[in-house]
């Protein structure tokens, strides 16, 4: 997996690749908490996740909550049909903005 | 295809018809491939790709569950994959050589409370229509039985 962080328009970007899942949710876990631990808005990339499984869940939920603590925004953006299966499973669709790409999420 | 299984001495009232059967190193690394077997057999069994994708999340999940709950993260675990074609769809049997677990302490959690973790078995009742924790044929270790219809 190769992920990557950027910032646009104020906001941090993290494009998460490959395989989202136990084996290497440490490192998806790291990073999203590295990056909504920066103060502001949070755009997470999905397009490039091949495989969610609920420990690549929980990753994002904890972050969630912790954009959540800190007052900004944690936002989804280019769910694959796969990862919005996940989403939907753990009744969490309704709980993430899920936006259909970038643009969508950055006005939002 | 054939019928000998290691599984011969589990009760099974269905025929069935044993698409492969595999035995993996309970090691996170190896469950991509184990993922890719389970789609291919869900396909062969007649399963949409939404459904076949459900099926492997299930599957997954249940390793995992088995890789952290079962061997405690220990790698020296075997984990034996049964999976077969029947005429209402597909059943996999899942054995480990763990200390038995409890069955009724593996329940999904209530998903009203919104927080990190203990989904995966949530995702194996709600994606298999059939969800059995049997006696393992030797008495050695847990037995998973998880069933799919074709709709």
């Amino acid at each position: 997996m190769r992920d990557e962080v950027s910032e646009i328009d104020g906001k941090v970007v993290v494009k998460l690749s490959g395989d989202v899942d136990l084996e290497h949710c440490t490192v998806v876990r790291g990073l999203l908490l590295d990056a909504v631990s920066h103060g502001k808005d949070l755009l997470v990339d999905l397009s490039g996740v091949s495989y969610l499984d609920s420990s690549g869940i929980a990753s994002l939920v904890e972050a969630l909550q912790i954009a959540a603590r800190n007052g900004t925004a944690l936002k989804l953006f280019s769910a694959s049909a796969q990862a919005m299966r996940v989403f939907e499973l753990a009744r969490l669709d309704k709980v993430f903005a899920i936006h259909p790409d970038l643009d969508a999420a950055l006005a939002s | 295809m054939t019928n000998a299984t290691s599984f011969d001495d589990t009760p099974e009232p269905a025929p069935l018809e044993l698409l492969f059967e595999q035995r993996f190193a309970a090691r996170l690394e190896v469950l991509k491939k184990v993922r890719a077997s389970v789609l291919a057999g869900a396909r062969h069994c007649g399963f949409g790709e939404a459904d076949a994708r459900d099926i492997v999340l299930a599957l997954d999940e249940a390793c995992k569950n088995i890789l952290v709950h079962a061997y405690r993260n220990d790698e020296d675990g075997e984990i034996v994959l049964a999976v077969f074609r029947c005429q209402a769809g597909m059943v996999l049997l899942l054995r480990d050589f763990a200390p038995p677990m409890d069955p009724t302490g593996i329940k999904p959690r209530d998903l009203s409370d919104v927080r990190p973790g203990q989904l995966g078995t949530h995702f194996i009742h709600s994606i298999m229509d059939s969800v059995e924790y049997e006696p393992a044929p030797d008495g050695q270790g847990n037995l998973l039985r998880l069933m799919k219809r074709l709709e």
